[in-house]
């Protein structure tokens, strides 16, 4: 039985303007050590979707679908249990570093907080496991910054923080939510390395949510593809980029411009990312598809498994993107 | 190639609508007038607002007696004989000199509102302006306007006030000068606030790149969006205004005979309010009224104009 | 590609901010942050220049110094033969007719206020006022439909719009005085990818269907190597290396391109993983309180004490136009 298991996810916001669907049909699987990239524009759930796994929507969010985190139900859980959960057995990593940790907490009691409120040990011992932690993340001069204010941080150092925070209960599993999207490229590609070293010393798995597709080659094993809150592919990485399935994804790589080659022109999606309070019925991609049919505004096949584990959620047969 | 779109910059006429006319656009100021009207206090208030401003328009006509003339056949037994009633067409009663108090408090009304008004008015006009220019230009011109505001600041403007009073006699005109020189400083100081906070968006950027002359971006980029902490702001200046000129007339200072304003008909009222408490009563129920009613409006345009949705 | 024009020519140019240093007594004196150090380069008619760095390399201040919207210290900025930095604020904003800018956040750029018929129609009001009623309408329809815009949605507001079209306006606004040059602040990192490229195609087929000019400033590699006809690298407000795209991408020479490179990811998994780990230890240094010499040298694999004693000169060695600014230049193999 995978670790985490996710079937038919919905999440939904009550506005005073309507009905947002955030999320619809969300299924996944991840197993044990393992690196799942969840890829997607903005508006595409995918932040909502795990927010969901940890119960940290707001109240006007409604959740359907069933979540199981070894073989524990997750969603709808008495808040004292998530509390439980929560840090201890899945972390999580924000986009911002400087909105994540208290600014008014030097670090020290940050960390220090989280050990004793879940792994119930004395100050002294929590400020030596966090020490430890912190020279993992490889902090310079970790005994002497250990008891800086966050602001005196650069922001990979932040965000090396967080990820020293998100670990010091050994986690099973871990939440980047957008982790790299505010550094500069060269201290990214520091913090992308880190993450894969810890992930496999402490054998966590890893949600990483990314826009970037570059940094999805680099370190995950499975890829989600999202738009408009609906699944729109899932797929080993190297099966996705070798041969994607899906008309989105297709567009997508043919969007990014790379570094290693040289294109004339990018080929680019028409239209607009997708307004979620006004959804087609169907498939949320109908209105920018270049392979579009009339039907797809109204419905959506269910998704469709083939190859090696590969999912793909489209109206149209795999031929008819080739 | 699978996504051949070679003038994509073209490519997303499908993405806008459908309509074929000019579109109106929906502006920041009808999202706000939805909002406000999803307040139920401050569309009550000002329901109740208008309402009151009818009666000191058109109230004087509900009524056959004046503000002035004295009923002299009730004056011998005001104690009973002035009592609000709907027969002797007093509907306030009678004043302790035996004026209509209905009539009067119509006057007092439109004095007091005036007052209100203009000054709030008065105040955003010239505290808008002092207050953008001072924040956009900024260095030494700020720091001499800030100064030149702080020291006027300081002024005693009770005393002033009093003074002027003593000196040239009670001018209506003259109190609206006191008035409007009190109440522009703090306006000034809120505005400037908020101008330093725009001036480092990106929009005033790009008119500066643009080469827009700087009186110009002033004009037409800072002052309609501070327009929204200006407009709820002022809805609660004009209590204060009123509450002020108020205190003027309780203190005797204010309007002459035979105008008169809520302030110098409470004033009167407390020194009759044993024998003829109606006297005190009425002016301070409006008075009361117009200022619950102002606030509650200024909360609703406060929430209206959430300056998050700017 | 014979003469082309000289279009600007930046020459030394210095932007230096004086910072109060934090929990100071009110008299000390503020210290300086040299945004921009010693920043040279050419621009030619209808070349695009790609500029490139991370956060506090100074690329923005740089824009911003080169309009004269920002004082800058020293230097000299000569636009169309005459120095920028000695004119005043009324000559200044005569000249902004042919030079115009486009930033980064969409929305935040565009007045909240007005509507985006009015926001496109600002430069040509100001510059030529008597420009009305319908011939202004109708330059304002032609300059919408030129970046993919329908006319009828003039009277909309700009929070109505999504990013990829806010950012259509801005290029408007700034296209409709028909400028010779345009800089672009950072105009795609605000956007999804799938828009990302609609807006650079869009500034590609502009530049070239209207004889533009580009300075295309970007912290994405990928983008600007897409875009640009020549790539310029600054590192805390000093140039790197500056040389035409294809040279630099085949062969860069100081070791922070190299790093920089090596360091953006590229989509494709085989080739992702094959990349060594990064070799570019530590954070930027604070922009406050640059290393002395060389200020790549605290994170260069190659340097040496000498490094940390000269700085290095912007120098074109091979006469290719590409200059490197790097001790040990030779050193590397190619």
């Amino acid at each position: 039985m995978a670790m985490l298991e996710v079937n038919n996810l919905e999440v939904a916001f009550d506005t005073p303007d309507g009905t947002l669907q955030a999320v619809r049909g969300l299924s996944y699987q991840l197993e044990a050590g393992q690196t799942l990239g969840i890829v997607g524009e903005s508006g595409a759930g995918k932040s909502q979707g795990v927010f969901a796994l940890m119960g940290l929507l707001p109240d006007n969010a409604r959740v359907n679908g069933e979540v199981i985190f070894e073989g524990e139900p997750l969603l709808n859980l008495p808040e004292k249990r998530m509390n439980q959960i929560r840090a201890a057995r899945i972390g999580m990593i924000f986009q911002d570093p400087m909105t994540s940790l208290n600014p008014f907490m030097k670090v020290s009691d940050q960390l220090i907080e989280v050990l004793v409120q879940h792994k119930g040990i004395s100050r002294k011992q929590a400020l030596q496991e966090s020490l430890q932690m912190l020279e993992a993340v490889r902090i310079p001069e970790a005994r002497n910054r250990i008891h800086c204010y966050p602001h005196e941080f650069s922001g990979g150092m932040r965000q090396r923080v967080m990820i020293a925070m998100s670990l010091l209960c050994r986690p099973r599993l871990l939440i980047a939510d957008e982790p790299t999207t505010a550094l500069d490229v060269t201290v990214q590609a520091q913090v992308m390395d880190l993450l894969q070293e810890l992930q496999q010393e402490f054998n966590t798995a890893i949600i990483l949510i990314t826009h970037d597709l570059g940094v999805v080659a680099g370190s995950c094993d499975q890829t989600l593809v999202m738009y408009g809150g609906q699944m729109m592919e899932f797929a080993a990485t190297r099966d996705l980029f070798r041969d994607p399935s899906h008309p989105y994804t297709k567009g997508l790589m043919g969007a990014i411009p790379r570094i290693d080659e040289q294109m004339d022109e990018l080929v680019t999606i028409p239209g607009n990312p997708p307004n979620l309070m006004n959804l087609p019925p169907g498939c949320p991609f109908c209105d920018r598809c270049p392979v579009a049919e009339p039907r797809c505004y109204h419905e959506l096949d269910p998704p469709e498994r083939f190859g090696a584990e590969r999912i793909r959620v489209c109206n149209l047969p795999r031929e008819a993107i080739r | 190639m699978f996504f051949s779109d070679k003038h994509a910059g073209m490519g997303e006429l499908a993405d806008t609508l459908a309509e074929d006319a000019y579109t109106e656009g929906r502006s920041l100021w009808r999202d706000a007038r939805r909002r406000f009207m999803n307040h139920r206090a401050a569309v009550a208030s000002l329901v109740v607002l208008a309402l009151l401003l009818l009666f000191a328009a058109f109230g004087q006509y509900l009524s056959p007696w004046d503000n002035e003339s004295i009923d002299w056949a009730s004056l011998p037994n005001l104690d009973e004989d002035g009592l609000p009633s709907l027969a002797s067409q007093h509907y306030f009663g009678l004043d302790p000199i035996g004026r209509d108090l209905y009539q009067r408090t119509v006057q007092g009304s439109r004095i007091s509102l005036m007052v209100g008004v203009l000054g709030a008015l008065t105040a955003v006009v010239i505290g808008t302006l002092y207050g953008a220019i001072s924040g956009y230009v900024g260095g030494r011109t700020d720091a001499i306007m800030m100064r030149t505001l702080e020291v006027l600041s300081a002024f005693p403007f009770m005393f002033l006030v009093i003074v002027l009073m003593a000196v040239f006699g009670r001018n209506v005109l003259l109190i609206f000068v006191a008035i409007g020189a009190v109440s522009w400083l703090n306006m000034a100081r809120i505005v400037r606030g908020q101008t330093l906070s725009l001036k480092r968006k990106e929009y005033i950027e790009a008119a500066m790149s643009v080469g827009v002359h700087p009186f110009l971006i002033v004009l037409r980029h800072i002052v309609p969006n501070v327009l929204g902490v200006v407009i709820v702001y002022a809805t609660l200046l004009v209590p204060e205004m009123i509450l002020f000129e108020s205190f003027i007339s309780f203190l005797g200072l204010g309007v002459s005979e035979p105008y008169t304003s809520w302030g110098a008909l409470i004033s009167e009222g407390a020194d009759a309010m044993w024998t003829a408490p109606w006297t005190l009563i009425f002016p301070m129920l409006m008075l009361v009224l117009t200022l619950f009613c102002f606030n509650f409006l200024g909360d609703g345009l406060r929430d209206a104009l959430d300056p998050k949705d700017r | 590609m014979s003469e082309q024009q000289r279009l600007l020519t930046v020459e030394n140019l210095r932007v230096t901010f004086d910072i109060m240093p934090r929990n100071a007594w009110p008299w000390t004196l503020p210290q300086p942050l040299k945004a921009v150090n010693n920043v040279s380069f050419t621009l030619n008619e209808g070349e695009t220049l790609g500029i490139v760095g991370e956060s506090g390399c100074g690329k923005s201040t740089l824009a911003r110094a080169i309009m004269g919207m920002v004082p800058s210290q020293a230097g000299k900025v000569v636009w169309l033969g005459e120095d920028l930095r000695g004119l005043n604020l009324k000559q200044l904003r005569k000249r902004r007719q042919r030079l115009q800018m486009v930033f980064q956040d969409p929305l935040a750029s565009l007045s909240p206020r007005m509507t985006v018929g009015d926001i496109i129609a600002e430069p040509l009001r100001t510059h030529y006022p008597d420009i009305k009623g319908a011939e202004l309408r109708e330059k304002v329809d032609a300059i919408m439909d030129r970046v993919g815009l329908h006319p009828h949605q003039k009277n909309r507001y700009p929070h109505e719009f999504s990013g990829g079209q806010c950012q259509r306006v801005g290029i408007a606004r700034a296209l409709i005085l028909e400028p010779k040059l345009i800089i672009c602040d950072e105009p795609v990192s605000a956007l999804d990818v799938s828009v990302q490229a609609q807006v650079i195609n869009l500034l590609k087929n502009l530049q070239r269907d209207m004889g533009l000019s580009l300075i295309f400033i970007a912290h994405d590699l990928s983008v600007v190597k897409h875009i640009s006809d020549r790539v310029m690298v600054l590192y805390l407000g000093n140039v790197a290396e500056n040389a035409p795209r294809a040279e630099l991408f085949a062969n860069p020479r100081h070791p922070y391109t190299q790093a920089l490179m090596a360091a953006v990811p590229i989509p494709d998994p085989e080739r992702e993983r094959a990349k060594p780990p990064a070799e570019l230890e530590g954070d930027l240094p604070s922009p406050m309180n640059p290393p002395s010499g060389c200020v790549f040298r605290t994170r260069c694999p190659l340097a040496t004490d000498y490094c940390s004693r000269e700085v290095p000169v912007l120098e074109d060695k091979t006469g290719a136009g590409h200059w490197v600014a790097c001790h040990y230049v030779e050193r590397q193999e190619s």
